[in-house]
């Protein structure tokens, strides 16, 4: 069970709290009416699975109620880091020559399951 | 190949055994092939001894990143059956069934498919109308399916509760007497010995790196940790890492993937003769052949590839399942795991042409890949050999989702009023 | 006296208090503090079970959890008999019941023992390579058969009357395991001012400390000061000291799940007092200190009853001062065994001979064997034993020789070394690593705010276990913001190092493939089943541990694990590391599924949602059904009424005087605020701003794909409020819905959502009597036609009651739906009920609710709808605002695939014949005589009994269902095709004037 920050309320509380609400930082078309098929398609369903770092939302639904963002590897299931909807997206990819900005252990290098049967 | 009988057995038995060959070879790779496909559990082992087989490619060599079946096809509860409810999805799923009927003897390889039953429980009025409405349409498209009243449930699965004082009485069930289980490793030895043997190569311990593009754009060949190795074709089927694979030939595809848990209990003598799978209250149960429990729960509500989850998504299951027979409390769990389960916003697979020329896919099989892996691989190597779907898969194509023409089963349950 | 082979002045146990307990059937007795295996050895007892394949007898290897062998059924009662028992763990009660499993008719005679005969046909993985002919045989012949014979204990056929209990807790630092390295650490925490709560797994704190007795603590015995150090903990207000609990489970971030055993070694158990106890602990810091679990040594025959390991026989003599023999031979590779020896030999046991496969023991340890008078073979293997249902003898010869020497026994200990266990570490995701200096898998890469420390962490002098754990102990409290006092180091001194040892086959194993050299004792996997899988390409150890079954049984490995590997390593020519571990999963140990479920059973699974009428209703003989969670009121029968006869009873009353109907569980939804009328009209496809205050209006929602997702009244209250009432399904995730676009699409709008389903009773009353029925409870609202239309809300006051009141009908008649605060609900509903009785009204459930509704062709989301069908597709194109700019689904609605040609509509459907009621679900197809898989056009969706229109009615989607009216088209049954034709939706009051009174 995820230990998840809210950044509304300011606590960290059980995952029992919270419902996931996929992707973040996915606008509706301001033009929605007139997009095309494709465009629809893309938005509607086109989504990043990325394994590694995801930018997703979640709701405090039993707490709350206020949706926000959340960073969170999908590797080790590890926050990086939460914050309020309508935030910009946080830049957390490491400039170059410089150390990445999350904690070691959180850097989707290594998988686990990758490593199943293979001790180092 | 040597024929594997019982005759064979006892020969070996006399010998310590000492002359059987290994199932499947692991060579090195070539420099090039007609067909690589990308990941080495059943889908794609079948695919490459349907390749072999029915379409005459045998220059096929199939990678894998780790042990062949080590993801999902080593993972799941080993449910079978076809009982769905669309053309799109009873088509694939019986042909699948049909082709499990025979799998040990086609393969020579004891893939235990044991058609003990799956009964579906409904617990409320709604939940009865949703399986009248499956069983009506299976039973018009030639498929098992019927509707048993509660006493009927009972006799056949006798651990169950119905009482109408739980708290989820039980109302009815549904019961494809041809769906069953079968035995998740063998099917994946099965396929990779028998697609060895027509001359495919099975390389583990290989991961695909790189997806190579010549200048019209079509596939050349695969970057892997074994060097680049050629191939004219190439087929995607890595279950919770077809996102990860695909987006190495710039391919997005509408794909979620998901930890899916299950458990096994200790082994306790014969108590539960069927599969049983309730939807309304989430969990699905079966007993082995070695005597353990095996029990299906939920999927975690967001993105991982952790193969794991959360302690609270097997809790609820086995609340549930203990609801329905409540005299598996003091059973105890013995061993619990997770999986990655690739998810289409339909919850349908896709398995079809992508834009980049000669890469197929087949992917997005969510909860229900195991049931479809002989039907699946055939249909995708079908797909591969002739570059275009087989009839019977036509409508798992990605243009759905542009079209709205989606395939969504569990949009065909909604939600009760 | 307790038994023959309680040595009297070993252990700890008092003679004092006894038990007595039956095991199949035979009555023994136990001291206080015995487990089942150590009451049995006591009274000479090693054959406890019998194996999962070859049914071999068996004995008790171990005296902890990583037993194989000795798994028993204990039962209070019929009710409380509990398969699959480590006889190693459970402690004795007076007037327990133990049975042995696996074994038909007797433990001593088994008839399954016939498969031991016949095993050089069951090699591993043979059944893959038979039992395919004839085609149907698996299932009809061979796979009973093989379940039949599979499996161990029985499953409880009763519910289980015990109750469990589950606890979460927060700490600072969880310290898991309670030997020398995790009292230290617990302590040095507890002192720094951490909280913390220490899980161990057994009755009493001391890990290996219960067998070491040479380990010294602070001057003293070093079990003694475990037991001194838990007692200062007991005390400290920082501390919550757990025993007999063991940590099952690491999940992510830092999350630990425990299971208490709380009553299984009680006789008498208070009858309030919960089985066991789920603890979810969710900790800032964990200290892993689990020890080691010793292996056995892999040789021909190691199976036999009377061969265990050489700590647990140490255990079992000074802990519980019984001796597992009285003639006891000694296979090692490992120093501790020559503890164990000298232990017994002090005992007053005679050690036939320690047989040891190195060529040099540990420093001192031949001279003072030599000294108790203890004969050594180094360099020598056994290579056979002898004896049935315990062992007798065993055959040795020097390791590479024939020279065969016959030592008669009736015990041997054996021990090839100490595994450190990672289980914990490695379910924290972290990484183990080999180290190749001591041949062993270590914790390597941390993932999460945890450390290992003692000999799980492959720290083996006692002296630095300590102030390793003393110093985590301090690291983690600071970690977790406690730098207290900090606490002086023990000073410790052991006698033996816990590393060396050997992983795999020793030379008595053979390279002759017929030997029987175990390596998983429960499930009979031999060295040379794991040679056989290699041989037939099995090279990743995940396909031979699922080829052999080796680490799959009840003990997951524990004893098996890492000689399997060892061996797969050889038989590959690789070495251990390049071939790697399996995968460590939770639970540590099985748990029962009552202690994960705890309360969450009967009522709790999940709540039980009732309206505030459910009483009444209940009194008045109502049938409920479950909708949800919610228990609606179907129908009300009355004296001699089935459920057919309430429903046509309820049906023509409606139509002829008056009914009344308990709507509260339809989801209401209050928007508020300035720009409400402009968030509805994105979130609904109908428009808004042209409704009045005062008004009403259906609205239909849909997803941002275009199909209907919801539908529901929604009246105006005043210009920047409205009530918005949703399915009762579907009130949560419409609520959601809204939430999400308000908050993150739509947020400039000033718009406040409150979920009031909970907060209104609904009582609706329908019938040409309504009216009548109504307007004597209301006050303030004049109930005319001219002056509160259809269609029209207003607040008001309803038997003195604050009150919404709609002129709203869902059943085509004149109609009003009172909404009264919950508290209110019964009263008014009674009030309603004495108004109502004058006019022959009656209250009528959710069946006649559906019949009324369908006769009138208004659709039910969900059953009629499913979540395909688009506002067309289910004729309801009109409430689509074709002139707005936005809202959600709009774009979705146009895709290719849902504005073609043919799609499936909602029609009417007449059976040729009345009588015929169509079945909910039913296919209908154009040519009936078509051969399977037939061509379906769509299904029936609604269909009941009309009273009011004398026939059956039903409701449909048909693929160009509106071009077809007319038509005939059929529905196929097992037993019958039945005729039908498309109709419109309308089977009643087809000019709809009665709705307007």
């Amino acid at each position: 069970m995820l230990l998840i920050h809210c950044p509304y309320c300011g606590e960290d509380r059980s995952e029992l709290e919270f419902r996931a609400a996929g992707d973040a930082h996915i606008a509706r078309p301001a033009n929605i009416a007139a997009i095309s098929d494709e465009e629809f398609a893309d938005y509607f369903f086109l989504r990043d699975n990325p394994k590694g770092l995801i930018y997703e939302r979640w709701r405090h639904i039993h707490g709350c109620g206020r949706f926000f963002n959340a960073v969170r590897d999908t590797v080790s299931d590890k926050f990086v880091m939460t914050y309020k909807a309508g935030e910009p997206k946080p830049d957390l990819s490491p400039a170059p020559g410089v150390a990445p900005a999350l904690p070691a252990d959180s850097r989707p290098v290594e998988t686990y399951e990758a490593t199943e049967g293979r001790a180092e | 190949m040597r024929k594997y009988s019982v005759f064979a057995v006892a020969r070996e038995a006399m010998r310590a055994h000492k002359g059987w060959e290994a199932q499947w070879t692991s060579p090195e790779p070539r420099s090039q092939y007609d067909v690589i496909i990308i990941g080495g559990g059943g889908h794609g082992l079948g695919a490459a001894y349907y390749l072999a087989k029915e379409h005459g490619i045998t220059n096929v060599a199939v990678i894998e990143k780790g042990w062949l079946g080590g993801g999902n096809t080593g993972r799941n509860t080993t449910i079978i059956r076809s009982n769905y409810l669309y053309e799109e999805s009873m088509d694939i799923y019986e042909h699948s069934l049909k082709l499990w009927e025979g799998l040990s003897q086609e393969l020579n390889y004891n893939v235990m498919y044991s058609p003990r039953g799956v009964m579906m429980l409904s617990h409320n009025i709604h939940d009865s109308q949703v399986f009248k409405r499956h069983i009506h349409a299976n039973r018009l498209y030639g498929i098992d399916n019927e509707w048993l009243t509660p006493e009927q449930a009972k006799d056949y699965c006798p651990p169950l509760d119905i009482s109408a004082s739980a708290r989820y009485p039980i109302n009815g069930a549904a019961l494809q007497r041809r769906g069953g289980t079968a035995r998740h490793d063998a099917v994946a030895w099965g396929y990779a010995r028998a697609a060895s043997d027509r001359g495919v190569h099975v390389i583990q311990n290989c991961e695909v790196k790189a997806i190579r593009r010549g200048p019209d754009g079509a596939v050349t060949g695969v970057e892997t940790t074994k060097g680049f190795i050629g191939a004219k074709k190439i087929g995607v089927s890595a279950s919770g890492h077809n996102s990860m694979v695909l987006a190495m030939a710039d391919v997005r595809l509408p794909l979620q993937s998901n930890p899916l848990q299950a458990l096994v209990s200790e082994p306790l003598k014969p108590i539960f003769p069927c599969v049983v799978m309730s939807n309304t209250v989430h969990a699905y149960i079966s007993q082995s052949d070695k005597g353990e429990l095996v029990i299906g729960a939920g999927t975690d509500q967001f993105n991982s590839y952790s193969q794991t989850g959360g302690l609270q998504i097997i809790t609820h299951t086995l609340d549930a399942i203990c609801e329905l027979f409540p005299i598996f409390r003091r059973v105890k769990m013995m061993r619990q795991w997770g999986g990655i389960t690739d998810n289409t916003p339909d919850r349908s697979p896709i398995q079809g042409v992508t834009p980049v020329p000669n890469l197929f896919v087949n992917c997005g099989w969510g909860t229900g890949g195991f049931k479809a892996t002989p039907g699946s691989a055939h249909l995708f190597a079908h797909l591969i050999a002739r570059g275009e779907p087989h009839r019977l898969a036509a409508g798992l194509t990605l243009d759905r989702f542009r079209t709205g023409r989606l395939i969504d089963e569990a949009a065909a349950a909604a939600v009760a009023h | 006296m307790t038994g023959a082979n309680r040595i009297a002045g070993a252990g700890r146990l008092t003679p004092a208090k006894t038990a007595r307990f039956s095991f199949d059937g035979r009555s023994y007795t136990a001291l206080a503090g015995d487990t089942v295996a150590s009451a049995l050895l006591a009274n000479g007892v090693h054959l406890m079970g019998r194996s999962f394949k070859y049914h071999r007898p068996r004995g008790v290897v171990s005296a902890g959890p990583e037993e194989p062998n000795a798994l028993i059924n204990v039962s209070r009662d019929t009710a409380r008999s509990q398969p699959n028992v480590r006889a190693t763990v459970q402690e004795v009660f007076d007037g327990m019941k133990v049975g042995s499993q696996n074994r038909y008719p007797s433990l001593s005679f088994d008839l399954g023992g016939v498969n031991d005969a016949l095993s050089p046909f069951f090699a591993a993985g043979f059944y893959y390579k038979t039992f395919m002919w004839p085609k149907q045989a698996w299932a009809s012949i061979y796979e009973p058969r093989i379940r039949e014979a599979a499996g161990l204990g029985v499953s409880p056929t009763e519910e289980d009357p015990d109750h469990y209990a589950c606890r979460y807790a927060h700490c600072d630092v969880l310290v898991i395991g309670g030997g020398a390295a995790g009292l230290a650490a617990a302590r040095a925490a507890a002192l720094s001012g951490a909280s913390v709560i220490l899980a161990d797994e057994q009755p009493e704190l001391g890990g290996a400390l219960h067998f070491d007795t040479g380990a010294e603590i602070d001057g003293q015995n070093g079990y003694a000061w475990a037991q001194k150090t838990a007692r200062e903990l007991v005390g400290m207000e920082n501390v919550t000291l757990l025993s007999r609990t063991t940590a099952f489970g690491y999940y992510a971030q830092n999350f630990v799940a425990m299971a208490e055993r709380v009553t299984d070694h009680i006789s008498r158990p208070e009858a309030n007092a919960p089985r066991e106890r789920l603890w979810q602990v969710r900790a800032k810091r964990v200290i892993i200190a689990t020890g080691s679990i010793e292996r056995h040594m892999v040789f021909a025959d190691n199976d036999r009853p009377g061969i265990l390991l050489a700590s647990a026989a140490r255990t079992y003599l000074n802990h519980f001062g019984v001796a597992v023999g009285r003639k006891v031979g000694v296979y090692t590779a490992h120093d501790s065994a020559y503890e164990a020896a000298f232990d017994l030999k002090r005992a007053g046991v005679s050690i036939v001979a320690i047989i040891d496969s190195r060529m040099r023991p540990g420093e001192g340890l031949l001279e003072q064997a030599r000294s108790l008078g203890i004969e050594v073979f180094t360099d020598h293997a056994v290579i056979a034993t002898s004896g049935r249902l315990r062992v007798a003898s065993m055959t040795v010869v020097p390791n590479g020789g024939s020279a065969k020497r016959k030592f008669t026994i009736d015990a041997l200990i054996t021990s090839s070394g100490w595994t450190p266990s990672v289980h914990m570490f490695s379910q924290s995701r972290g990484k183990v690593a080999y180290d190749a200096a001591t041949g062993r898998f270590l914790p390597g890469h941390y993932v999460q705010d945890c450390v290992s420390v003692g000999t799980c962490n492959g720290t083996d002098d006692l002296q630095a276990i300590l102030e390793e754990a003393t110093a985590a102990g301090v690291k983690m409290a600071a970690e977790s913001g406690h730098d207290g006092a900090a606490a002086a180091t023990p000073a410790g001194r052991n006698l033996f190092a816990w590393t060396g040892g050997m992983a795999g086959a020793a030379y008595g194993a053979g390279p002759d493939d017929s030997v029987k050299a175990f390596v998983d004792f429960q499930n009979d996997v031999c060295a040379k089943d794991i040679r056989l899988a290699v041989r037939e390409g099995m090279h990743s150890i995940e396909h031979i541990k699922r080829f052999t079954t080796n680490g799959m049984a009840t003990d997951q490995g524990k004893l098996s694990n890492l000689h399997g590997l060892a061996i797969a390593a050889e038989a590959l020519g690789r070495g251990i590391p390049e071939v790697g571990l399996t995968t460590f999963r939770a639970p540590y140990t099985p748990v029962t599924f009552g202690t994960l479920i705890g309360h969450a059973r009967g009522d709790i699974f999940d709540p039980t949602r009732k309206t505030p009428m459910h009483a009444v209703e209940e009194a008045n003989g109502a049938a409920f059904e479950d909708v949800g969670q919610w228990k609606r009121a179907w129908y009300y029968p009355r004296a001699g009424e089935d459920m057919h006869a309430a429903v046509n009873r309820e049906c023509r009353t409606v139509r002829t005087s008056a009914g009344y109907f308990n709507a509260s569980t339809l989801g209401k939804i209050e928007v508020v605020g300035p720009d409400a009328a402009a968030f509805l009209n994105l979130i609904y496809t109908n428009s808004w701003d042209t409704l009045k205050p005062g008004r009403c209006r259906y609205g239909i929602m849909l997803r941002e794909d275009g199909f209907v997702y919801d539908d529901g009244v929604v009246g105006r209250i005043a210009e920047d409020r409205f009530h918005v009432t949703t399915t009762t399904g579907g009130a949560p995730r419409v609520m959601h819905h809204m939430e999400d676009y308000l908050q993150t699409e739509f947020p400039h709008l000033d718009v406040w959502l409150t979920s009031t389903t909970e907060q209104w009773a609904v009582i609706a009353v329908q019938g040409p009597k309504a009216r009548e029925i109504v307007a004597p409870l209301v006050e303030g609202v004049d109930l005319s036609n001219e002056a509160f239309p259809h269609m029209s809300v207003a607040e008001a006051k309803v038997c003195g009651v604050p009150a919404r009141l709609f002129r709203v009908s869902f059943t085509g008649e004149l109609g009003y739906e009172i909404n009264v605060p919950a508290d209110y609900g019964a009263a008014v509903w009674e009030a309603v009920a004495k108004a109502a009785e004058p006019f022959g009204a009656c209250p009528y459930g959710t069946e006649t609710m559906h019949v009324l509704r369908a006769e009138k062709g208004y659709i039910i989301v969900g059953q009629d709808t499913d979540g395909t069908l688009t506002p067309d597709d289910a004729g309801l194109a009109w409430a689509v605002g074709k002139k707005k700019p936005d809202f959600v689904g709009i774009r979705g609605l146009k895709r290719p695939d849902l504005i073609r040609e043919g799609r499936k509509q909602l029609v009417g459907l007449l059976t040729k014949d009345p009588n015929i009621v169509l079945e909910e679900g039913a296919q209908i197809v154009a040519d009936p005589n078509q051969p399977k898989p037939m061509t379906m056009l769509g299904h029936v969706t609604s269909a009941y009994w009309s009273e009011n229109a004398g026939r059956s009615i039903a409701l449909a989607v048909v693929a160009g269902g509106r071009a077809k009216l007319g038509q005939t088209l059929y529905v196929p049954m097992p037993d019958r095709t039945i005729a039908v034709e498309v109709s419109d939706m309308v089977f009643i009051d087809k000019e709809g004037g009665r709705i307007h009174g």
